[in-house]
Formats: structure tokens, sequence, C-alpha cells
């Protein structure tokens, strides 16, 4: 990074123009000393220590640039893009029909999530309603998701801070719940399961009693973490009062979701403008006061309880009938109408070689992911094919939050502040 | 806190003046033209209007948030979608906002001509924006004026070229793997 390659190329020195340090550089700053008003020596200037990207707590590939005076963090800067593999050009190149396929790799904690808002985005284009029973599934898998996800952050945090047991304890948890998603979906993760036009397949025999199982197992897994933590001095010392947010950061730094919440402002997409069937479940937002490490803690601890109440009311009222809508047009014919109707072959063949096509217009649909508002802008031309996939990442923007929160505050900590966004890196770098 | 409270789904699904941001909008920015989009509202700017009207929706509209900062490249779009009274230009800057008191979104859109690909920075309005306007910079090449460390994000610094703009092929820079002797 340090050899500059001089150029006569236009791009390159604008580049460099424009950047004072570039995007994976940090530049020490010298002192001031209070009492002379000179500066330090150039030798006795700042550190700049770096981390990951393979440090094991940021979890996956994000690198941090810290600039420390001797170990309080002065400045810090997230250097991302080391997973970025393209995923919004590839969305150009696959049809409607793939392109869950290739969102429900973006955030692969809760892709279920990303399958939901691209299914919706397509679904606003192209003004198709999905049956109740199809509503109510994509609700109740996308709730055990958000249990699956905030177990995994349980097991991370834990991790990062050092509680190896509650680690062992979220995984376990987490494992249960997503056996019950690959009983459900066929798969443990990338379900590619909620598709335009509803879902993938019906309910399999025995989810009802599976899934009540489950919910009690979480709800029991639940309260033994809250018993080991949440009295707990220790966990109590390291968290609190460490990476505070103020709610003006928060919106203003564009944060949604569980770190929005932890700063007092009760803020969430299933209640303020609900979609799926979000208005007929009864569930509470969690939030907190303080903005601290250990708020985002107990707020997704506590989500884990308001999600098994949805997963239980969907279980409870799901609704019976078709799980994807009948239009030939976008949903591929049953295996046996094949066999017999001429019309239902090639139904099927053009839409797993052509896929269908979407009028021209563009849409901007959001929904609250486990980690925040995750949006998919979608831009339709008119072919089978859309023009421009935007996913607005929650974790990408949360990142935006390290900088405030670590400022001031220990190296230590700031392995606690990395850990409490939550973030995941696929989502980050698309 | 009574007025965060989340009141009502917003959808808009009305002429433009039912619209109350857009027509205030469109009162103090004539160039402005309103378009329901599948019950979402959006508004189309001009570029040179960009910044000012971001500050008015903050400071007048509350709109508290910018959710999303992204562009379009439209160089190769079979049908585009028309809007009456706007020149359409190979690029398209999108912003959506969100105002959490009034518990509704809109949308910005503003054309940027391939050969002036320049727009202004809305990082001293929305802080938030800078990590997005960034991945809009790295990716399809929009400069953002007034953006405090405009760099590449997602890819290197030396990378060259915007893979998300139309021109710009996929595997037109083959990526070697460490070791790897290639075809034989």
């Amino acid at each position: 990074m340090s050899e500059k390659v001089i150029t006569n190329d236009s791009e390159q020195i604008r580049l460099e123009n424009q950047t004072g340090e570039g995007a994976q550089e940090l530049q020490p700053q010298t002192r001031d000393v209070v009492l002379t008003g000179g500066l330090w020596p150039e030798d006795e200037a700042t550190t700049i220590i770096n981390m990951g990207p393979q440090h094991p707590s940021t979890h996956g590939v994000l690198r941090i640039m810290l600039e420390l005076d001797g170990e309080t963090v002065l400045r810090l800067k997230p250097v991302i893009g080391y997973l970025h593999t393209g995923m919004e050009k590839t969305g150009e190149e696959l049809t409607y029909v793939q392109g869950a396929t290739n969102v429900t790799r973006m955030d692969y904690v809760s892709p279920l999530s990303n399958e939901l808002v691209w299914s919706l985005a397509v679904e606003r284009l192209l003004d198709v309603e999905v049956p109740p029973r199809a509503v109510w599934m994509r609700m109740m898998l996308v709730e055990l998701n958000r249990m699956a996800s905030h177990l995994l952050f349980q097991a991370t945090n834990g991790m990062d801070m050092a509680a190896l047991s509650i680690m062992i304890y979220g995984w376990r948890e987490r494992e249960e719940v997503l056996r019950l998603i690959e009983m459900i979906t066929g798969l443990r993760m990338n379900n590619n399961f909620i598709r335009p036009s509803g879902v993938a397949a019906d309910l399999p025999e025995g989810w009802d009693t599976e899934t009540l199982r489950v919910c009690d197992l979480v709800e029991k897994g639940v309260q033994e973490y809250s018993a080991m933590l949440n009295e707990n001095p220790i966990w109590i010392e390291r968290l609190s009062g460490v990476g505070v947010l103020t709610t003006e950061q928060a919106i203003g730094l564009g944060i949604t979701g569980p770190i929005l919440r932890s700063t007092g402002f009760p803020w969430d997409l299933r209640k303020a403008q609900p979609y799926l069937a979000y208005d007929e479940v009864d569930f509470d937002i969690i939030y907190t006061e303080n903005g601290d490490c250990y708020d985002r803690f107990t707020i997704r601890l506590i989500e884990i309880l308001e999600s098994i109440k949805i997963v239980r009311q969907c279980v409870e009222r799901m609704p019976p009938g078709d799980y994807r809508t009948q239009d030939p047009k976008i949903t591929p014919p049953p295996r046996t109408r094949i066999n017999e109707s001429m019309e239902a072959l090639i139904h099927h063949f053009k839409l797993f070689t052509e896929g269908f096509r979407v009028p021209a217009g563009e849409t901007y649909t959001a929904v609250e992911s486990p980690r925040g508002e995750i949006g998919c802008y979608l831009v339709a031309d008119g072919t089978a094919k859309p023009a421009r996939m935007h996913i607005r990442g929650p974790s990408f923007y949360n990142l935006q939050s390290l900088a405030p929160m670590a400022k001031g505050s220990l190296v230590a900590d700031t392995v606690a502040v990395i850990s409490s966004v939550d973030p995941i890196l696929g989502e980050v770098d698309r | 806190m009574a007025d965060n409270e989340p009141t009502a789904t917003e959808e808009v699904a009305a002429p433009v003046v039912a619209d109350e941001v857009a027509s205030a909008v469109i009162a103090k920015f004539p160039r402005a033209i309103f378009n329901d989009s599948h019950g979402q509202a959006v508004l189309y700017i001009d570029r040179a209007d960009w910044h000012a009207v971001a500050e008015f929706l903050r400071n007048e509209e509350r709109f508290t948030q910018c959710v999303d900062v992204t562009a379009v490249d439209h160089l190769l779009d079979e049908t585009r979608l028309s809007v009456a009274g706007i020149t359409p230009e190979r690029f398209e800057t999108v912003a959506n906002f969100l105002s959490h008191p009034r518990n509704r979104r809109i949308r910005l859109i503003a054309q940027v001509s391939e050969f002036d690909t320049t727009i202004a920075s809305l990082t001293d309005i929305y802080p938030g924006t800078n990590f997005p306007e960034r991945e809009v910079f790295d990716l399809l090449g929009i400069e953002f004026i007034g953006h405090p460390d405009l760099t590449r994000i997602l890819l290197p610094d030396e990378w060259t070229g915007h893979p998300l703009r139309k021109d710009d092929a996929p595997a037109r820079i083959p990526v070697a793997f460490k070791g790897d002797p290639g075809p034989q």
C-alpha cells in the first residue's frame, strides 16, 4: 500500500488528490504537548495498530485500523471489502427466479430475511398477492431465523468476552433451530425457500409439534443464559457503559435494528410499517435506554423470546390453503400436472430457462432483519433479469457506528464494541 | 416519545397533490416531478437541487434518516420506466429517506450525465451516507462533491474501472489464485 506508482492515468491522479490517506491507510498524528504547546517528536507519535482481517473477534474478514495513544483509542477506521464477490453484479445476470439463491448468500446468518425482502420487492413490481398460508409460513420462518441469528450472537458475543459456556450454549440451541429450519426448508442455511410467488414447498408432516418443542427448548435456554449472565457481576462490569451511542448519533449514521433500539428509540419496521401479517400477531418492541454493549446484548436476548411468541401464534393460527399463488406465468406447475398437460410442461420449461418478465419499474422494499432494516432497491427493465439489484445491508451501515462507539475506549473494549454490532461481513461486502 | 410511536402504515396511492411532502418540495423546487411508484412516493429532482432538497427534507419535513444511497446505470435497459417531464440520462442517483416521527418514506432520484458524473454529497446533512456514497463511487464511479473521504471501499485502491457499470464486463480482469498454474 505504501508504494505509490507514479502514473499519468487521470483516474489514479484523481484518486490520489481526493484521499488524504487512502481507504486502507491510517497516518499517525503527532500529539500536542499541553505544557509547551510544541509537538512530540516523530517517534513519540501515536501508534497505529491493525486488527484483522483474520482476528477472531472481527467476525470473519473485517479489518479495523486503530490509532492509539497508549491504550486509548483515538481513531478507528473499518476497512472492508475482503469478502466482496460482486453479488449485485451477479444479480443482474440471474433471472428473477434465480435471484433468491443469490441474495440468500449475503447475510448468511439470517438468509431468510434476504429472500423475503427480495421476494417482496419482485412481487411489488409484479403486483402479485401471495396466499395467506404463504404469508404466515414466511413470517414463521423469518422469526425462527431471527431466533437462530440472535442465538448465534449470544454465542459469538460470549466468545469475544471469554465467557465460553455461553458460547457452547448458544451454538447448541441455534443448532436445534437450524435443524427445524432444515426439516421445513430442506437446508440449514442459504435456504432459497422464500421465492417470488410464495414459498417453495408446503409444511412437512409433524412441523407443528416439532416447532413447539424447539420453542420450549429455546425458551428454557434463554432463561438459562439470563440466569447465567444478567446477574453476573463480571459480565455486567465488562459490558455496561462500554461503547455508548446516543439516539441522535445512531439515526444520523443510518443505524437501524437492535443498535438503534438500545439507545432508547423504539423503532421496529415490523410494528411501524407492518409487512406480512405482523399487524395481526401480538409482540412487543424491545428497547432500552443506555445504548451500551450490555443493552445491545439484553435486547437481542429478549427479542428471542418475542420471536418465540410470534412463532407460537403462527403455529396456532397457520391458515390452510395454498402455499404459493397459482399464476402459471410465475409459479411452476405441480409435478403431476406436467405428466398430463402440455401447457404445464411448456410453462415449466419457459419458467426455468427464460424466467418471467417483470414490467419496467423501480421499488425500494424494506423489512426488519435481525440486524436492522434490510432493503432491496430493484429496477426492472421489462426483461427477465433485473436492470439493477441493490441490497441495503444493515450491517454495512451499522459498521459506521464503530468509530463513535470505540472512540476514547480501551482496545479491549473495542472488541466488545465490534461484537455488540454483530456485523455479518457477507452482507457488508456483498 | 409520544410522537415517535408508529401510527398507521403510510401508503401513498393518489395523485400528485395528495402527497404532502411532494407538494411541499415542488412548491419550493419547481423543477421536481412527483411519481407514484407502486404506492411509494418518488421525487425526480434536478441534480443541482440534490443537496438543497435533502436539506429541506431534513430541516422542514422531519426526514430524520437517510436509509440508503445508491445509483443505477441505465445504459443497456431494454425498456426504461418513463416519467413525464424527465430527460433521461445514463445514470440515476437514488436516495431513500425515512421520517421516524411521520412514519413515512420518500425517494429522491436525480439524473446524472455520462459525461459529468458528479453530484453533491449528503454527508454534511446525513453523516450515515459516508459509506454508501463511497460504495457508489467505487462500483459506479459517481463522484460525490464534498465527501470527506471519497475512496474505494469494497475494491482495492489500485483497481481500475467501476464494475457495476454496464460496459464493465465481468471477468474483464483475470483474478489469479496464488500458485495456480493457469490453464494447461
